[in-house]
């Protein structure tokens, strides 16, 4: 018998299922900068949690010229989770400064080609937690020459 | 694919099918018609009432077929509320129940209804001391479910029945997780109210089961015609309801020889997860459970991370109840049983089935070890 359904495109409904495309179950796989960064290493660090679903992330950046030379994280959460953080450390990677901070998380979505609508909140943690590290390292006062201790 | 969640659905057993497929095909007459085409389906209808009647211990006009094990519990629960109304205004259910049980009891107190949902321990048992302590003269029910569908915890509903008896107040158990798992006739139980549900023991989905004990006080909740001793209006679903009947009779006559061998796959199974992975807890496991129902535990990883680690091995588990899943709350039986919001998040079911090979639980054990190192290895916590 022909199945109706063969072929489909799968919805984005609000129903319980969760279905994450290739890109993200990629990232979810083998996320990118995972770890962290030694403390000679990190100019800036940023510690998020989402109270909403209890995720965490933590990420680590090390500044040449401006320009985010290094970046690492870890992430405690959901496959949304993970896989936001690993995008959005790449989208950062090799990026001045000022650009990193304008990333958005409709940026990390699109980057991803989209997550189901129920976990758009989870590619908050790592903007979220980038622009704590990019706080912290401003507020270390190395921000405009570059750290190079 | 290795498939471990048969707490949210189970396979149709092909003499299931089988035995539906003439309701599905020639014999597709209404019920409730008043010629003979119409009888044939009549008497099948009655025929899987008595089927169904003698595989839990009840008269065949104690049972009330409707659409669902939710279903079940909602005109259990709503319909001796409604019954009762008069007498008295207070319910009183676990912290603990399927929410086809919770949500119709929140709904209820929306509706003027007081409800005392009871503690459970560490293990998930209610206290029955403090069961009988929130008993008062304006008890109308007691809905108290038989196992957990996250855990398998069974509570003690004998007990229960006995106490619910003594005062005069209804007992109500969501037997969904047990009807055709354990040894033993569901009504032996004394519960007043039993709802179960047919895809949880091989049968169809979109068909579940009431039993009421003759002279409990019960109203319609979908009202329309006199189907089902008026109790549950619409055109029975004759297919599905034969259905549920062979596959409870092909439950009930092997749970016998089925649950001891469920047991001793969990008990390898879990026992090659507290081996093989640091700090692994197993929730409920001082309690008694169900043979089938295992729920797991890790430090610093996520729950809906594991289950799709394993999916992409091949292997279906879940996260707790099906029901629930993607909801970011952590599950509320964990949170019961006194888990810690991180310690529920991190937490799994798997629940084995009548075709569940050792081969099966050998590969999920590893593949679960597999996943939780490497969810660690980029956790933050």
């Amino acid at each position: 018998m022909d199945n109706p359904d063969e072929g489909m495109e799968q919805p984005d409904f609000p129903g319980p299922i969760l279905f994450y495309n290739e890109e993200v179950i990629d990232h979810f796989t083998n996320p990118r900068n995972v770890g962290e960064l030694t403390e000679a290493e990190t100019d800036g660090y940023g510690l998020v949690g989402d109270p909403s679903c209890g995720d965490q992330m933590k990420l680590w950046i090390q500044v040449r010229q401006n320009r985010i030379e290094k970046i690492a994280f870890k992430s405690f959460g959901c496959p949304g989770a993970i896989a936001t953080s690993s995008m959005l450390t790449e989208l950062a990677q090799g990026k001045p400064v000022e650009e990193a901070k304008s990333i958005t998380d409709d940026d990390v979505v699109e980057a991803l080609g989209g997550i189901p609508e129920r976990k758009k909140h989870c590619s908050l943690l790592g903007v979220m937690a980038l622009q704590a590290a990019i706080r912290d390292w401003e507020s270390r006062g190395s921000a405009g020459g570059g750290s190079q201790q | 694919m290795i498939y471990l969640d048969h707490n949210a659905t189970t396979p149709l057993d092909r003499r299931v099918l089988d035995a539906m497929t003439p309701y599905l095909t020639e014999q597709w007459g209404n019920s409730s018609s008043p010629y003979r085409f119409g009888n044939q389906a009549r008497i099948a209808l009655e025929n899987a009432r008595a089927r169904v009647a003698a595989c839990i211990g009840a008269a065949a006009d104690e049972i009330v077929f409707c659409a669902s094990g939710t279903e079940a519990d909602n005109l259990a629960v709503r319909g001796v509320a409604a019954a009762l109304r008069e007498r008295g205004n207070h319910i009183v259910t676990s912290s603990v129940e399927h929410h086809a049980v919770l949500h119709t009891c929140r709904a209820l107190e929306a509706e003027g209804y007081r409800v005392t949902y009871l503690p459970v321990d560490r293990d998930g048992l209610v206290d029955i001391e403090e069961l009988e302590r929130n008993l008062t003269p304006g008890t109308i029910l007691v809905s108290v479910m038989h196992a957990n569908n996250e855990t398998g915890v069974l509570q003690p509903v004998g007990e229960i029945a006995r106490i619910a008896r003594e005062r005069g107040i209804v007992f109500h158990s969501d037997a969904v997780q047990t009807a055709g798992k354990l040894p033993g006739m569901l009504c032996h139980t004394g519960a007043d109210l039993l709802s179960f549900s047919a895809h949880k023991f091989y049968g169809p989905k979109g068909v579940g089961a009431l039993y009421v004990r003759r002279g409990t006080p019960l109203l319609a909740r979908i009202t329309g015609g006199p189907h089902e001793h008026g109790l549950r209006a619409g055109t029975e679903n004759v297919p599905g309801i034969v259905g549920l009947a062979a596959a409870l009779a092909l439950a009930v006559e092997s749970a016998g020889t089925e649950a001891p061998g469920s047991a001793r796959l969990r008990d390898r199974f879990e026992s090659l997860v507290l081996q093989t992975i640091p700090g692994a807890r197993i929730n409920g496991n001082g309690a008694p459970r169900v043979a089938n129902t295992s729920n797991l535990s890790f430090d610093a990883v996520d729950g809906e991370s594991i289950v799709l680690g394993l999916d992409l091995s091949g292997i279906c588990i879940s996260t707790g109840s099906a029901c629930s899943t993607g909801d970011p709350e952590p599950s509320h039986v964990l949170l019961a049983m006194g888990l810690s919001p991180k310690e529920a998040q991190g937490s799994v079911r798997v629940s084995l089935g009548r075709h569940t090979v050792a081969a099966e639980i050998d590969a999920a054990a590893s593949a679960l070890e597999r996943t939780v190192a490497r969810l660690r290895a980029i956790s933050s916590l």
